[in-house]
């Protein structure tokens, strides 16, 4: 579902919308704060990594299995989520985060390199079922702000918070 | 979310939302990370009320038709929260969990050590994180300081965006080391820089006769601020002369290079250190 979307947003230069099967992703162009000059290659890395997250979370946490967090997210996101997961599993639920629009923009990139800030107006559903029994459902549109660090291979989610 | 304003009561915002059946809850339209708040429901009877969301879940007992009190501590992550009770699971309230007051500031300086007298040479970005680490993102001003022994300390004020905020300052024209300070909402993180003297800005050496060699001996070597540069630096003599070279490496001692060489006449002596070529002097005839 998510390879239409990533493709595109590989190709993205400067603005661009890009409507997968599900998931629709518009990238609108940084707005910098700060003295680093953000090459391309790393602002599309970055949110590319990012969009991915979204995809470790929902299964995480549709899951109840934490360890789907580890690809996409470290330190405090990760620590929270890993939480909320261990309480979900004592609640005896699962949740599905379907996420159907973002609307993504890097407004930092920190004088040192060591990490990215970006903005993230998002739609999606929440959806809360009980041995594959749905309890509760409600349509979300909020708007996150994300902390990216740089990691061996990829960037990952450091802060990820709904406004 | 669901619901309209209602009221604005004690810090809390209030939504109500509409009663749909007979258990409609009415949640605070936000709540400061982990303080109390209260859920008024209707109806009545026993029903599980469950707060969901990115960061916390709460299931708890409660007896519908009177208010629902949530203590201090029990949710404290930021983020949107749903709520809803098993026996109306349709009727789904929702609420914004808010960062509370600043707490932490994560604030990188960087280089830890650099020359003295660069422009823009010192960065600092923070952070700014509530005691739950949520990220503080309403506006908040943040003060660098920057001070270095016997020079004036270099003050500059910035304002956060969605919770970060940073600085570029010049390094002093004074080594030592720097107390490079963040302060946001009463608190302060120190990073120590330490700034060392530039490149020697001149080199200056002088040339004595000794017997069968010359004495050579620069001045106290200095960058373009005054700092002495660091004993151990090494200073580059070189003898030409009738296409042959000499050349002697030597480290500062004491803020001076002494070498002897043999004396040739005819010979060009040159100095350097790294890149600064100092003066030539030309031996006998």
């Amino acid at each position: 579902m998510l390879k239409p979307v990533l493709v595109g947003i590989m190709a993205l230069s400067a603005s661009a919308a890009v409507v997968g099967a599900q998931v629709s992703v518009h990238v609108t162009p940084p707005n910098l704060d700060g003295p680093r000059n953000l090459a391309d290659q790393t602002a599309n890395a970055v949110v590319k990594n990012y969009i991915e997250s979204w995809e470790s979370l929902r299964a995480a946490l549709a899951a109840n299995r934490p360890e789907l967090l580890d690809r996409d997210f470290v330190g405090a996101a990760k620590q929270k989520l890993t939480e909320t997961i261990q309480q979900q599993a004592k609640a005896g639920i699962q949740t599905t985060y379907k996420d159907r629009s973002h609307d993504v923009q890097i407004v930092f990139y920190s004088p040192e390199g060591l990490s990215v800030e970006l903005v993230d107006d998002v739609e999606y559903d929440v959806q809360v079922s009980s041995k594959g029994k749905t309890m509760a459902a409600q349509p979300v549109h909020s708007r996150y702000v994300v902390v990216m660090t740089p990691t061996e291979v990829r960037w990952r989610v450091r802060v990820l918070q709904a406004e | 979310m669901r619901g309209s304003l209602a009221a604005l009561a004690g810090g809390v915002m209030l939504a109500a939302a509409p009663v749909l059946g007979a258990q409609a809850l009415t949640v605070p339209k936000t709540v400061d990370a982990g303080s109390s708040f209260s859920i008024e429901s209707s109806g009545s009877g026993q029903a599980t009320l469950y707060i969901v969301g990115l960061g916390g879940v709460v299931q708890r007992e409660v007896q519908t038709g009177s208010p629902i009190s949530i203590p201090e501590g029990t949710l404290f992550n930021a983020g949107h929260y749903i709520a809803y009770l098993s026996t109306a699971p349709n009727d789904v309230a929702s609420f914004d969990m808010v960062p509370a007051k600043v707490a932490d500031v994560s604030f990188l300086a960087r280089p830890s050590r650099l020359p003295v007298g660069l422009r823009n040479g010192i960065t600092g970005a923070v952070y700014l994180f509530d005691a739950y680490k949520n990220l503080v993102t309403k506006p908040i001003a943040v003060n660098f300081d920057i001070s270095t022994p016997n020079t004036a300390p270099e003050n500059r004020s910035v304002q956060t965006k969605n919770g970060s905020a940073w600085v570029a300052l010049d390094s002093s024209p004074k080594e030592g080391a720097a107390h490079f300070v963040a302060k946001a909402g009463g608190v302060s993180v120190v990073r120590v820089i330490q700034q060392v003297p530039g490149d020697p800005c001149a080199i200056k050496m002088s040339a004595k006769p000794d017997g069968k060699s010359i004495a050579l001996e620069t001045e106290p070597v200095r960058d373009c601020s005054g700092n002495a540069i660091p004993d151990g630096t090494v200073v580059t003599f070189t003898q030409n002369y009738r296409g042959g070279q000499t050349t002697v490496d030597v480290p500062l001692k004491r803020g001076v290079a002494k070498v002897e060489m043999p004396a040739v006449p005819g010979a060009n002596i040159t100095v350097a250190s790294g890149v600064v070529l100092g003066n030539e002097i030309h031996w006998g005839k």
